[in-house]
């Protein structure tokens, strides 16, 4: 794996996404959106019934996150990533739909993994039961949706060197996979 | 006998919510600290420094170690010569986690399981208690994230499936959950009563301080056994790979019925946060 810490900006490049290697270590800045399991349950039930999305998705990356309340002069509370399983029955609608980017914590099917090689989209990982130290990533949150859904509404975020693992790539790497081998006895 | 009025117990409830969700406790640090020195997985040993990291930002800027402020789950021990004065206990335990989320900043994660509404509160609470002898109150409080508790199973073996089974079923749970419930995990086995003893008996195992060894020596033995095979997993840090996979294995046995093994696993994520305070 690459020891290099490589600086990247969201929304995504298709150049990026593609060059992108299970293993990478990155620190993401620009603007990203969130979404969880009630959100991803939203908005798949509208593009299923051919109905537009409050926000776009188009090139985005999202990032599965239900942060707890901001305190008085934060912009966030604690943000580390929720477990993306949960969201694989959803996400390759949305990676058709030109999602490019997805951060959360824990292995993807290989229905999603189809649809990242198929589509061209990238799954990073946050630090998982981080959420004091990525809020520090975090300079601005503001509600773009839903916001009826508490700490699950969507939010768009500015983030700043958001350390991340790539760790599903559009080739097939997956270092859930290939970690845990190196390391297995 | 002893009066503890109900007003108090809200208050107590209140600061342990508070503080169980942003300051992790000592021994956990410690393991953590133990992993982070011993672990030989480069990326491993980067995300132990950052869960490291992340316990001492929490902890200075009084923020929560982990979004997933969880369900609050509360042990009452208390003795049989306590009264309690001024209203309902239950209500006042529920009042005091009302409070601790609102005014802590904690994400009010409880909803209906069919509607899918949220309470808007975090209550209610999960409540536990046990009347023990002499006059006095503990309340522990357990803040439980589901990323680790949706990875918790209960299975009723037949006596036939023996320790064999039973250490298998561990392993194989703690390898099928991987990175989701953010290892390294504590692995919490609940062995023997009935069908909701087990895993409580589980939960319960997850309140003793890391480091400890288990009084019951064929427990312990038991406990020992299990952490290293789950650590030969190979799985590692949130489940990138890596020795660390668990940093313990506790396991509580009751007595059970002639035609059980009962096994209850629930894990606990590294975010390990209890608090308890004795009124």
């Amino acid at each position: 794996m690459n020891n290099e810490v490589r600086h990247i900006v969201a929304p995504l490049e298709s150049r990026l996404v593609g060059e992108l290697r299970a293993g990478d270590k990155v620190l993401l800045s620009g603007t990203i959106i969130t979404g969880r399991d009630a959100a991803h349950k939203r908005m798949t039930d509208l593009l299923k019934a051919g109905e537009p999305l409050p926000f776009s998705i188009k090139g985005e990356t999202i990032y599965y996150v239900g942060p707890t309340p901001a305190p008085p002069g934060r912009p966030i509370g604690a943000a580390g990533p929720t477990t993306a399983y949960r969201m694989d029955a959803y996400a390759p609608l949305l990676i058709e739909h030109g999602l490019k980017g997805m951060i959360g914590k824990g292995r993807r099917s290989e229905e999603v993994k189809r649809a990242m090689a198929q589509w061209g989209a990238v799954y990073f990982t946050s630090v998982g039961g981080a959420g004091a130290l990525i809020s520090q990533c975090v300079k601005q949150a503001d509600i773009l949706a839903w916001e009826e859904l508490g700490a699950e509404a969507v939010r768009r975020l500015v983030v700043e060197d958001l350390p991340l693992i790539v760790a599903t790539d559009v080739h097939g790497g997956d270092l859930y996979i290939s970690g845990p081998a190196q390391y297995r006895r | 006998m002893k009066t503890i009025l109900v007003g108090d117990i809200t208050l107590a409830v209140k600061k342990l919510c508070m503080e169980a969700c942003v300051i992790l406790g000592e021994d956990v640090l410690q393991a953590l600290e133990r992993a982070y020195a011993s672990e030989e997985s480069p990326v491993g040993r980067e995300i132990l420094g950052r869960i490291i990291e992340n316990a001492h930002i929490a902890k200075t800027e009084n923020l929560p170690l982990c979004q997933d402020t969880g369900m609050a789950v509360l042990f009452l021990e208390i003795g049989q010569e306590v009264h309690f004065e001024g209203g309902s206990l239950t209500d006042a335990i529920h009042e005091g986690v009302r409070l601790g989320y609102r005014d802590g900043y904690l994400r009010k994660s409880v909803l209906h399981p069919i509607t899918r509404i949220n309470t808007g509160d975090n209550t209610p609470a999960v409540i536990h208690t046990e009347i023990v002898p002499g006059d006095g109150l503990k309340i522990i409080m357990a803040p439980k994230g589901f990323g680790s508790e949706n990875m918790s199973r209960v299975v009723m073996f037949p006596p036939s499936a023996g320790m064999d089974g039973v250490k298998e079923f561990v392993v194989q749970r703690v390898e099928e959950s991987g990175g989701n419930p953010c290892p390294p995990i504590v692995v919490g086995v609940g062995l023997g009563g009935t069908f909701e003893k087990a895993a409580l008996l589980a939960k319960k195992a997850l309140l003793r301080p890391l480091g400890t060894t288990n009084p019951d020596s064929l427990l312990a033995e038991l406990e020992s056994d299990l952490l290293d095979r789950i650590n030969r997993l190979g799985i590692g840090p949130l489940g990138l790979g890596g020795r660390t996979t668990a940093l313990a294995v506790h396991v509580n046995a009751y007595p059970t019925h002639i035609a059980s093994i009962p096994c209850a696993v629930n894990i606990q994520c590294h975010s390990s946060r209890h608090r308890e305070i004795e009124l």
